[in-house]
């Protein structure tokens, strides 16, 4: 049976989340921000790998080209947050809607390498695009928006800003997951033949999931283009593509919880690591043997001790939506 | 006459192997139509050209007087085909409800849903639970499919492909692995299916087959070589033929 979070427990994290700034440091602050944003990519790119099956190891390419388009309107075009922001968002999901078309033309190793592909023309353009992206020195001078009354470049406010965006994209992404669209998109990853025989369109299906992917990682491309008011090519590395995997592959596909559990570990593994050790790649590599060989199926799937585990609420007769865990 | 399902002169190859030679099928509407055939003849080949799984050469296929020869397989669905397949392919992790609510979405316009919970108590739940209860298996509703047996696997399969309320069902070997006592209840409840649907079937237990029948089709290295009522068919050469080779 499908574990879910009760709302108590989604409220008493959310009010101490809400409350962090109140007692850590700025450094903490900026961390926590840090791991807010990468939960809004793990999310995203959970949604293919977890809940469509398709594994995909180009998901950086939105978070990057999300970030660049937002610093290039503002810096080239002189527009403001107000104008950058949807139109990086829809500018990026167009680039998903392209891609996406490209790289189901296959599925499961196929469907990857073009995935790695598609990303790896960003990345080159990226590089070599000097006259647009500014090449290896990237985009700099950029700026976080400002909302009435409240400034940004205060960690706290940022931080409680990136907060309400995580809060509402994961909502959204968790419903997506769980409405009857969600239910084909998981039929699609088990039996595609048998979806096809029930009436379902499966390359549309895995189409629109890509592109809404593809969106929310284009939402985590702005709040990360606005934290660090700095864009580089190293975005769209293969490296940053393969750490989201991570991240989801080490919390736990194909659950809302997984993901952002393993974007926090990561991003506290990193900035930790790398203060103390010099080689901190060597430990996250180690970190993910260690969780491949002993929980293959991530985190969550862990046997907890019982007052750490979620219990469900309202699904006792879930059977209904039970997918057995 | 409006035929339920028409195939027109259906070809297929690959390579060199001519897998249907200008196969032409009639079956009328409510009609229980038995393919059968030896091992190799074209019997599957034949429903996933039907389906759409597999396109033709040459021919057609039409569905209740619509051509579907170049649509999509999800397409044929929502014209009223549906299908049971000799490996199970259901979804072993879900529950019977849920499995029989995804097919009953699959030909609803919830199926484009994006934007609400799927909650236990949902209207395709209940609607999923009442066809349940019509076929006999609401007991099982809240099991898991993988913890099934084969032949309450089978008849779960059955029960998906039929609350489409298909106006053609095409059963692919559906008695195939299963015990005695397993065929006699997956017999029953195709038995029990409502004539509003023409049922196409490929079996090989001619007992139960024969009884099932109809008209029936053989087929043989892909060519349709005798068809007709039962005792047409028993008694004919050609069948001796085929499965006795004299």
């Amino acid at each position: 049976m499908r574990k879910y979070p009760s709302r108590l427990w989604v409220l008493v994290l959310l009010l101490a989340l809400g409350l962090l700034p109140l007692f850590a440091g700025e450094y903490y602050v900026n961390l926590s921000s840090q791991m807010l944003i990468a939960v809004i990519f793990a999310s995203s790119l959970n949604l293919l790998v977890g809940y469509a099956g398709l594994t995909s190891l180009g998901h950086a390419t939105y978070l990057g080209l999300s970030a660049y388009f937002s610093a290039w309107l503002g810096i080239k075009l002189g527009l403001g947050h107000a104008f950058t922001a949807p139109l990086a968002m829809a500018l990026t999901t167009l680039v998903a809607m392209v891609f996406g078309w490209i790289a189901l033309r296959a599925t499961g190793l196929g469907f990857l390498m073009l995935t790695l592909a598609l990303s790896q023309i960003i990345w080159g353009l990226a590089y070599r695009w000097v006259s647009v992206t500014n090449g290896d020195n990237g985009l700099s001078g950029l700026t976080r928006p400002t909302l009435p009354g409240i400034d940004l470049n205060v960690s706290a406010n940022f931080y409680w800003f990136s907060l309400v965006v995580t809060t509402l994209c994961v909502a959204v992404i968790y419903q997506f997951a769980n409405s009857p669209f969600g239910a084909s998109i998981e039929g699609t990853k088990h039996q595609a033949r048998r979806m096809s025989a029930m009436g379902y369109n499966v390359w549309a299906i895995r189409w629109i999931t890509y592109v809404v992917a593809g969106f929310f990682g284009a939402v985590a491309g702005l709040l990360y283009v606005y934290f660090n008011k700095y864009i580089h090519p190293s975005v769209f590395s293969i490296a940053a593509s393969a750490e989201v995997l991570l991240c989801v592959i080490a919390g736990g596909a194909s659950t809302i919880i997984g993901p952002m559990i393993g974007a926090v570990l990561i991003v506290f593994l990193k900035s930790f690591a790398s203060a103390y050790i010099e080689r901190w790649t060597m430990l996250m590599g180690f970190v993910f043997l260690l969780i491949v060989m002993f929980l293959p199926r991530g985190l969550v799937f862990a046997q907890w001790p019982s007052w750490l585990q979620f219990k469900g609420k309202g699904h006792s007769k879930a059977s209904g939506l039970g997918v057995k865990s | 006459m409006n035929w339920a399902l028409e195939v027109t002169q259906l070809r297929k190859s690959f390579g060199n192997v001519m897998v249907t030679q200008d196969i032409d099928l009639r079956v009328a509407s409510g009609e229980r139509r038995l393919i059968i055939g030896p091992n190799g003849a074209g019997k599957t080949t034949l429903f996933a050209q039907i389906t759409g799984e597999i396109h033709p050469d040459s021919g057609r296929v039409q569905v209740l007087g619509v051509d579907v020869t170049h649509e999509s397989v999800q397409k044929r669905a929502h014209v009223g085909l549906s299908r049971t397949y000799q490996i199970i392919n259901l979804f072993h992790k879900n529950t019977v409800l849920h499995n029989v609510a995804l097919s009953l979405m699959g030909i609803s316009k919830q199926r484009f849903d994006a934007f609400h919970v799927l909650k236990p108590r949902d209207a395709v739940y209940d609607r999923a639970f009442d066809f349940l209860q019509q076929v006999g298996l609401e007991d099982k509703a809240h099991k898991l499919l993988g913890e099934m047996s084969y032949g309450e696997q089978r008849r779960v399969e059955i029960a998906v492909a039929v609350c489409q309320c298909p106006k053609i069902l095409l059963l692919d070997e559906p008695l195939a692995g299963l015990s005695k006592a397993e065929r006699q209840l997956v017999q029953q409840l195709i038995n029990e299916l409502p004539k509003s649907m023409a049922i196409v079937m490929i079996e090989h237990d001619m007992d139960v087959a024969l009884a099932f029948a109809e008209k029936i089709s053989v087929l043989h290295h892909g060519s349709l070589v005798v068809e007709g009522d039962r005792d047409t068919v028993v008694n004919h050469p050609k069948t001796r033929e085929v499965y006795l080779g004299h």
